[in-house]
């Protein structure tokens, strides 16, 4: 088994050899970093066509089968500089924003805070906060079953850190935007992060990737957070990458007692992407919301793999991810909301729906629910559809023509998760950025 | 009205034939209509009465295999639903629909304007749209609260149909076609969608009121009542027509086609 993931990957584990070879990092780290190739050395990349539930819909083999290869730079050059950033993303000022730039954290782009509480590299956090990147790095984002996520962990060595004491609420929004230049190609990130959260703080987050390249890349990313009891934090994912990208994203995030946990996820970028969400509710009257959004065209394909595990009882959690598909485009929506014996009075909704711009666009949706409790109310739902022709000739009865009247519907269709954004830079911007993608003549696919 | 001697025609229908998916539903319609005139259609069931407005108004899974309609001079026929529109013509929907996350306001005012660009004139500013929404919100008796929700997204039956005589009044079309808007109204509604298109009868335009009951046209009166059956007019009159028809039946004038 060890031989033949070796072979097959050979590039990654030269990576991995150089990466080691010149390691200084903690013992502790080094050992993670060794456990988790050794994992990723018997786990490989999900490939498997047969038996593979996680992976049913998504094919991983192209990825598998480019050499990416890993090119740290502790010192990244600003090839990327601040206005090619800022051009790609919002930037409000009076936010904390961290920027990695192919991987590596880059202090002229960023704004770190370390007063009281933490918004900074991980490597930066290495002197002050060891044990508790120690107790924490690791614990949501389990290797066991997941090569993407054996692979990142293995090259962890810098990321970005969130850490807001309890009983605090943060002042300032805090982003982390992870850019993936044209300098050296084919190129792998590994953006790491870990959020703590401690009892009864409040902070909001937003991680956004983007890229300033045409070539193929690959960006493996995993994301750890942790809410303690009666905290709340809201969080928004964006992947913005180029359409030639690869992107597979793991977010693990824990919740306990009493705890709020609102995110919206936006996927316009990527051929292939993978968004792998997992919320553990695992205290008492915890409040989970995960939302998302992704629009697709040409021959992309997007994969949400959305996983919400009620562990207590008196929990609540509402899914809603909405998808707009254009072209030959692909759609997954997959994942379990599972409902755990113990977890009475769980009170969860999960809904997926999808609006069909072309006759070629796809998308499986299979929401499922697992309930093992006997008291609880769930329910869920999934609909795919074209922009009706009834609909459409009410529209243009009224003196809209064809364009005017599909914006407007998928403009309203895709409103209903942007208007959940509460910080308004960022609700603009992604206003903007969707609507820019939506065609200007598209044409409807009912019966006219 | 209909004593005028300088009549204005707004629409011409000539032997107008229509079928929907390869069925024949008009077969040879003929209608006109002078400005300031209410016309009436009624008919039983499946006489064609929808289609003839649905026809008018452009609704594209309907083919037109013979005839000609002008309206206002121009070719009707050859011109898309969009351009009707902002030319005039009003279809009040049997079945309004409902537009998930469309707020009525936005999408009343993406209408308003594209009329107006469409006669060259500027977007209407938001005061004006806002003075002018609130009057005609209250001439139809909606609760304003509507204009701010998803247009007809959870709206009652009557709601749904006294937005589309707001609809109306925002749009002030030349020629309004009014298909089945009586249908599954109460007393109350009724009387209501009645009043606000009295309001909008003028001597410049023209309604084309289609119906199955003659309820409605004890409250707008019609200048002219056409009988429809088997996608043909068989009978046309004044409004003693429709009284007689209440009394005696479709079978009636149908025993009269015979």
């Amino acid at each position: 088994m060890t031989t033949t993931t070796l072979n097959r990957y050979p590039q990654y584990a030269s990576d991995f050899e150089a990466l080691t070879a010149e390691d200084v990092g903690p013992a502790w780290l080094t050992n993670l970093r060794l456990h988790a190739w050794g994992r990723f050395q018997e786990l490989g990349l999900p490939i498997a066509r047969r038996g593979n539930e996680k992976w049913k819909y998504t094919d991983a083999r192209p990825l598998a089968n480019v050499a990416f290869g890993h090119a740290p730079d502790l010192e990244p050059e600003t090839g990327a500089g601040r206005d090619a950033v800022a051009g790609a993303v919002a930037l409000p000022p009076d936010w904390v924003n961290l920027v990695f730039v192919d991987g590596g954290f880059s202090p002229a782009l960023s704004s770190p805070v370390d007063d009281g509480w933490y918004a900074g590299s991980l490597a930066g956090a290495l002197d002050n906060r060891q044990s508790l990147l120690e107790e924490h790095l690791s614990r949501q984002a389990s290797f066991d079953d997941d090569g993407f996520v054996a692979l990142n962990t293995a090259f962890l060595r810098d990321g970005a850190l969130v850490h807001i004491p309890r009983s605090f609420a943060a002042p300032r929004p805090v982003q982390l935007v992870f850019v993936t230049t044209g300098r050296r190609q084919p190129r792998v990130t590994y953006p790491r992060t870990l959020v703590v959260a401690e009892a009864d703080c409040e902070v909001s987050l937003v991680e956004t990737y983007i890229s300033l390249t045409d070539e193929r890349f690959l960006t493996n990313a995993v994301t750890e957070i942790a809410v303690g009891d009666g905290a709340n934090v809201t969080h928004n994912r964006l992947l913005l990458e180029s359409l030639d990208a690869y992107h597979v994203g793991v977010s693990r995030v824990y919740q306990a007692t009493d705890s709020s946990f609102a995110s919206a996820s936006f996927a316009k970028g990527a051929a292939l992407g993978r968004n792998d969400f997992q919320a553990l509710l695992d205290g008492p009257g915890a409040n989970c919301t995960l939302n998302g959004l992704y629009f697709t065209t040409g021959s992309q394909h997007m994969d949400n793999f959305i996983n919400i595990d009620h562990a207590q009882p008196h929990c609540t959690s509402r899914l809603l991810y909405k998808g707009i598909l254009d072209g030959k485009s692909r759609a997954v929506f997959g994942g379990n909301v599972t409902v755990r014996k113990e977890a009475q009075k769980t009170d969860a909704q999960q809904t997926d729906k999808n609006l069909l711009l072309s006759p070629e666009a796809e998308v499986d949706s299979k929401p499922s629910l697992l309930i093992y409790a006997d008291d609880v109310k769930c329910g869920h739902g999934a609909t795919a559809g074209h922009i009706d022709a009834d609909t459409l000739f009410y529209m243009r009865s009224r003196g809209l023509d064809v364009a005017t009247a599909s914006q407007l519907l998928i403009h309203a269709f895709a409103s209903e998760i942007i208007d959940t954004v509460e910080l308004e830079p960022l609700r603009d911007y992604l206003d903007a950025r969707f609507m820019e993608a939506i065609p200007d003549a598209t044409l409807p696919m009912g019966r006219t | 009205m209909t004593e005028q001697t300088n009549q204005n025609p707004i629409l011409t229908v000539n032997n107008l034939r229509v079928s929907v998916e390869d069925q024949e539903i008009l077969r040879g319609v003929d209608l006109s209509v002078n400005a300031g005139e209410v016309h009436a259609i009624m008919g039983p069931n499946g006489s064609g009465k929808s289609t003839l407005a649905n026809s008018l108004a452009g609704r594209p899974e309907y083919t037109i295999t013979a005839g000609e309609v002008s309206y206002q001079g121009e070719n009707l026929l050859e011109m898309e639903p969009e351009d009707r529109a902002r030319a005039g013509v009003f279809l009040a929907f049997q079945y309004p629909v409902e537009l998930p996350g469309v707020r009525a306001w936005q999408f009343l005012k993406a209408a308003v304007d594209a009329r107006r660009t469409a006669r060259g004139e500027e977007e209407m500013s938001a005061r004006e749209f806002d003075r002018m929404l609130r009057e005609k919100v209250q001439m139809v008796e909606i609760d304003p609260e509507l204009t701010r929700r998803a247009v007809n997204e959870g709206f009652s039956g009557g709601e749904k149909k006294r937005n589309e005589i707001l609809q109306m009044a925002m749009l002030d079309p030349t020629l309004a076609l009014l298909d089945e808007t009586d249908s599954g109204l109460d007393i109350d509604a009724l009387r209501i969608v009645s009043d606000g298109v009295n309001k909008l009868r003028r001597l410049d335009n023209a309604i084309v009121l289609v119906t199955h009951y003659q309820r409605i046209l004890n409250y707008i009166t019609p200048d002219f009542v056409h009988v429809l059956v088997d996608g043909r007019i068989v009978r046309s009159g004044g409004p003693e027509l429709a009284h007689e028809l209440e009394e005696k039946g479709y079978d009636w004038v149908r025993e009269g086609v015979g």
